[in-house]
């Protein structure tokens, strides 16, 4: 039983990464009807927004210590930040250790222009081209993002860890009543779930219950009337383009220290992002977010070694698997409308 | 002429003479100059031109005519190419049993995708065949090793059992792929001055199979059966209504696709007995994606433009390293030479990748009908022809 | 349309006159003594340096490519010799190789074994590589190493770690400097013993595929030997990046040691999230939980940060070596580049004065002879103590280094402190043991 709640929960945190993608991509899509296959990328930027705040904290100059040598044998040079010299080692030690958590604030404002920036230059001439020329470019894109990070930050992965007050692990069980030890979670895996929940309760709640929401619902559903009534849908559109990657952009920060963020996890993520897409259906914001938590679990239940000693490399295949069955039995998807993205 | 309209048979002749002289045509620096580094008249890279050539004719057979976007393509090249490499550690060295045995068993595997996968239209079967290939993938790469040895491929060793051949040569060494006696790797030297031209055996049956692709394709493309396919393309609802059903169509032209790519896997296998997993990676079958619609998606020409217009940078840009781009530019003073070695050096070498996604976002940006668009556009401009009524012409029959 | 094809009826034209010329008999074959592929002929020797430049391993890639380049000017008579100066065999005199010029030309794996074999083969078609040397990956590294067979090459393997390269893949025309996965289990046993006792109950996360099994089978054996228990061993999929649903289940488990049979970017994922989720904090059977790493990367362990910290694992080299080849070997580095060399960096570089010197002693570049000269030749002087490349294998026999992530790193370099060099005699082994059997080397192809 403990095993089971353990890889629901282990479900749920990498289902809140699909969700959070797929969430972004499909805004996009569902608004602007445009593949954007250069979405990984902004996860990935994400990511290095957090890589790169950590960096400019710690930007250093150097001290020589004449009691300790380098590997050739010369003084060794000693970094010492510019955090430290202007709050003193103490609260410097301490902002640079709060990177993570302060690059999401650094990251918005980036994320946005970045998003805006790639609608206003690019996308919006994609607008009326076929689907697959939009793929063509987007992908293009991505490469090129990619390609950038890597020319500046190499290709190695980076680490970028949670402050330490998020470092460790949390007996979960006991507050469901197992014994202890039973199902210990990293505090940074909660921490990642819950921002999760709150950004997508926040995108939904954005769309319900704000007269600009409202709007571009309404663009979503008909652009064309919306657009007749006096509306400027497409500089909502554009927003509504901003906001995309900077859910993205904040699922990168978020997760940079999950794992070390490396130049190439956007593609990583690309593929698995619209299978969720897809799974979920179309142009449908539940449905790409109950399809990621569906897959994260599936893919954590599959990796069980009870499972995989019935079928072995079932972990390897499951979520394709999956997407198989459910497009064969339903056929837009989970929740997917008929027509989009069918021709 | 051989069934096919004027336009049809010069264009069949165009290619065919571009391949048979493509020794030439791709060596076009003399081998000591410094822009040897551009020629890419060797044999390997050559095959590398046709073989992905067939594979982009067949998938466009698929896309340029139904408009069915496979995902999953690449998981054909690489089934028909573990197909032959089994077929040379089983059997024989020839590469005929080879090249058969890779175009059924891929033309299997695309009857049961493609019977499944053509359930649904749009994005959905495009994920549906982008599944089927990476599970084929994961699995090739890790539980199915026995069958295809997992991450370092299938080769051929001195242990086979080749029931129709030798397990090795007399010297110990691994028989060699060939076609009833001619080895696939052998090739002959044509040097003319500061000229040298290598004419492979392997690139010879490889042309030859692609000219028959060819062939087949623009039989296709103009037979009764692909104005079905364009049909399907232009609105499958009306061909509904009007009581025909195009899943027997549509799932018809997969499997050629399908059995197109097996062969190309196939030849692969041919011109170096080696399968790898990744050749079904979901990278790969994008790549497909790539050549065609980079060429021109629909056109004849333009897939095989594509594929080679990919192939050439992956192996020609990638090895441009800055000893090299030094070699070129010494010339200059030493400080312009740094300055222009510095700013070379992001786009060539390791950043092979970085110059190619920066020419598919131009060619998309400004060519939308791909490279054939470009070229069209080229021969207009030399024709000075009015450019409205040629526009016009292009958008209606866009060149095949 | 047509236009084009008038432009092209041109370049037609002057196809078929030369065309014609195919007819003459002006076919080039090499008049020496004895054919081989791409027998050098004028006042250069080209090597051809295959290493991942893009794709994860890229930044490892730069780093072979880097010493390369030093080996190159080495050499060649540049910069301060670097271990020419230490090297047991004093062949050779800083004058290329047998006085040819040293030249080089450099291709991408991108990690894939086709792509590999595509690159391996331009250098050789095209460019008139005489040597293939690179790589980051047992599966590149054996199907290059088949290719320069099939080609009459000679193929100096890089970074690669799995049994099979010189084991059931082994091939006459391939050599490899770098230790293996048999190697690391039989340095790296002994060790844990001494540390965490003999009685402990271990846990295998393996990555799917060839390298990560043949780590997992050597690890098991070589710890089951000393009274280990192996609770369970679990397979990952080689592009899983978030590895919880693995981690997660391992405490519950009953076992106190977790062993990460990873390499590169699945390895620094897994130790994170394993030291996320608190292992190393636990007390499981009365013992404290640890985590060891076979195969250690330096470059890639700096991706985990402050997780690798004393955790146990071995390499084929490090730079901290005191020995005069080390010394010497990272002081040019050093002083070229900036920072310390890698163990990739190491083996490429010593790979490649290994090959040059073979070349001068045989006093040929044909394959065939250079393999003779390379086959159960003792050395010494290059980084790792006295070593000999056995003749049955071409496998090189040497120290291996236990190490541990440091706990007070000075510099981003100093991550890895050596705990014992493991003699070599304790990690030989016969050329017929079960995890290398099958496979022979055949006979040596000259090509051509």
């Amino acid at each position: 039983m403990d095993a089971i709640t353990l890889q629901i929960l282990n479900g749920l945190d990498k289902g809140s990464a699909y969700a959070l993608i797929a969430l972004g991509l499909t805004l996009i899509f569902g608004t602007l009807g445009v593949v954007n296959f250069a979405h990984g990328a902004l996860f990935m930027i994400g990511a290095f927004c957090a890589v790169t705040l950590n960096r400019l904290l710690t930007l250093s100059h150097q001290v020589v210590d004449e009691t300790r040598t380098d590997f050739l044998g010369n003084p060794l040079k000693v970094d010492v930040p510019y955090m430290h010299d202007l709050f003193g080692e103490v609260t410097g030690a301490a902002i640079i250790d709060w990177s993570v958590p302060l690059a999401i604030l650094f990251s918005i404002p980036v994320m946005i222009a970045v998003g805006v920036i790639m609608e206003r230059g690019l996308i919006k001439h994609f607008y009326r081209r076929p689907h697959a020329d939009q793929i063509l470019v987007t992908f293009g894109l991505a490469i090129v993002l990619q390609e950038i990070i890597k020319q500046i930050f190499g290709a190695n992965p980076i680490p970028t860890p949670a402050p330490d007050a998020f470092t460790g692990s949390f007996d979960f069980g006991v507050l469901l009543g197992f014994d202890p030890n039973a199902i210990i979670y990293p505090y940074w895996r909660l921490v990642y779930f819950a921002f999760a929940a709150l950004i997508i309760g926040g995108v939904f709640a954005f769309l319900q219950f704000t007269t600009f929401g409202m709007v571009v619902r309404a663009g979503m559903a008909d652009r064309e009337t919306v657009g007749l009534l006096g509306i400027n849908i497409d500089r909502r559109f554009t927003i509504m383009f901003g906001l995309a990657a900077a859910v993205a952009g904040l699922a990168g920060v978020m997760y940079a220290p999950i794992n070390s963020p490396n130049y190439h996890m956007g593609m990583d993520f690309l593929v698995l992002s619209f299978v969720v897409v897809v799974v979920g259906g179309m142009g449908s914001l539940p449905g790409a977010v109950a399809a990621g938590f569906l897959l994260g679990i599936l893919e954590s239940f599959a990796s069980m070694n009870e499972i995989k000693q019935i079928l072995p490399g079932i972990d390897q295949i499951i979520i394709y698997l999956v997407a198989i069955i459910i497009l064969l039995t339903r056929p837009r998807g989970l929740m997917g409308r008929k027509g989009v993205m069918e021709d | 002429m051989f069934g096919l309209g004027k336009k049809d048979f010069t264009l069949f002749l165009i290619v065919a003479v571009l391949a048979l002289f493509a020794p030439f045509i791709l060596n076009p620096f003399p081998t000591d100059s410094g822009l040897a580094q551009f020629n890419a008249g060797y044999p390997d890279l050559m095959q590398r031109f046709v073989i992905f050539g067939i594979l982009a004719i067949g998938f466009n057979i698929l896309f340029g005519l139904t408009g069915y976007l496979s995902f999953g393509h690449a998981a054909f090249l690489g089934v028909g190419s573990y197909a032959a490499v089994w077929m040379f550690k089983l059997l024989s060295m020839n590469v005929i049993p080879a090249i058969l045995l890779s175009m059924i068993v891929a033309g299997l595997f695309a009857v049961v995708i493609g019977y499944v996968s053509l359930r649904r239209s749009g994005i959905y079967f495009s994920i549906l065949t982008l599944a089927f290939a990476q599970m084929s993938y994961n699995l090739a790469y890790s539980v199915l090793t026995p069958i295809t040895n997992g991450e370092t491929g299938l080769q051929i060793t001195l242990d086979d059992p080749r029931v129709l051949g030798v397990s090795a040569t007399a010297d110990g060494g691994i028989p060699v792929t060939n076609l009833f006696g001619m080895e696939m790797r052998s090739f002959e030297t044509l040097v003319l001055g500061p000229w040298e031209f290598q004419f492979s055996v392997g690139y010879y049956l490889a042309a030859i199979i692609m000219l028959i692709s060819f062939y087949v394709a623009i039989r296709i493309f103009r037979s009764p059966f692909g104005m079905m396919l364009r049909a399907i393309k232009s609105n499958q609802n009306r061909l509904y209504y009007t009581g025909l059903n195009a899943r027997p169509y549509t799932l018809a032209a997969f499997v050629i696709s399908g059995m197109y790519a097996g062969l190309a896997g196939g030849l692969l296998a041919c011109m170096d007995p080696l399968a790898g997993a990744e050749r079904m990676q979901w990278t790969a079958s994008g790549e497909v994606v790539l050549m065609t619609i980079l060429g021109g998606a629909g056109t004849l020409i333009g897939p095989v433009l594509g594929a080679g217009f990919i192939k050439y940078f992956e192996n020609i840009f990638s090895k441009i390293n800055d000893q090299v781009v030094h070699g070129w530019v010494s010339f200059l003073p030493d400080g312009l030479e740094d300055l222009v070695v510095a700013l070379i050096h992001p786009f060539v070498g390791k950043g092979w990748h970085l110059t190619l996604g920066l020419l598919f976002m131009l060619i998309v940006i400004f060519l939308p009908g791909g490279l054939v668009e470009g070229g069209q556009r080229i021969a207009r401009r030399l024709r000075r022809k009015p450019a409205k009524d040629d526009a016009k012409s292009a958008s209606t029959t866009p060149a095949e | 349309m047509s236009k084009t094809t008038l432009t092209r009826r041109g370049v037609l034209r002057t196809g078929a006159v030369a065309g014609a010329g195919v007819a003459l008999p002006t076919i080039f074959t090499a008049s020496s003594a004895r054919a081989f592929t791409n027998a050098p002929t004028g006042g250069s020797v080209t090597l051809g340096f295959n290493v991942p430049q893009t794709g994860p391993y890229a930044d490892e890639g730069a780093d072979e490519l880097r010493a390369y380049e030093l080996a190159v000017e080495h050499l060649n008579g540049g910069g301060d010799g670097g271990m020419l100066n230490t090297f047991s065999s004093k062949a050779l005199d800083g004058t290329g190789i047998m006085g040819k010029k040293v030249e080089y030309v450099t291709g991408d794996t991108q990690t894939k074994s086709d792509a590999a074999r595509a690159s391996a083969k331009s250098m050789i078609e095209k460019d008139g590589a005489i040597m293939i040397t690179g790589g980051s990956s047992s599966g590149v590294a054996i199907a290059v190493q088949g290719l320069c067979q099939e080609a009459g090459v000679i193929f100096m393997a890089g970074l690669t770690h799995s049994n099979d390269t010189t084991g059931k893949d082994k091939k006459a025309n391939g050599f490899r400097h770098f230790f293996n996965a048999y190697m690391s289990g039989a340095a790296l046993a002994p060790v844990l013993a001494k540390m965490y006792g003999d009685d402990r109950k271990a846990y295998h996360l393996t990555a799917d595929y060839t390298w990560g099994w043949t780590q997992e089978e050597s690890i098991k054996a070589a710890t089951e030997a000393l009274g280990w228990e192996t609770v369970n061993a679990v397979k990952t999929p080689l592009a899983q990046t978030d590895f919880s649903s693995y981690i997660a289940p391992v405490l519950n488990s009953g076992a106190d040691v977790l062993v990460l049979n990873h390499y590169g970017g699945n390895m620094v994922n897994s130790l994170t999230n394993a030291v996320q989720f608190g292992l190393r904090e636990k007390q499981v059977n009365g013992k404290n939980f640890e985590i060891v790493v076979p195969l250690y990367s330096r470059l890639m362990a700096r991706g985990a940060g402050e997780n690798v910290k004393g955790i146990f694992g071995s390499t084929n080299w490090h730079w901290s070596l005191q020995d005069a080849g080390s010394k010497a070997f990272v002081q040019s580095f050093g002083t070229k580049y900036g920072f310390p060399p890698s163990q990739a960096a190491h083996t490429c570089y010593v790979q490649t004065l290994l090959y040059a010197d073979a070349v001068q002693r045989a006093g040929s570049f044909d394959p065939c002879a250079v393999g003779e000269a390379l086959a159960g030749f003792e050395f010494d002087g290059l980084g790792n103590g006295p070593t000999l490349y056995r003749a049955e294998d071409h496998q090189c026999f040497k120290d291996v280094l236990v190490v541990k992530g440091k706990e007070n790193p000075t510099s981003e370099f100093d991550l890895l402190e050596v705990v014992e060099v493991t003699p070599r005699a304790q990690v030989e082994y016969a050329p017929d043991h079960p995890m290398f059997a099958g496979g022979s080397l055949g006979a040596c192809n000259p090509g051509a």
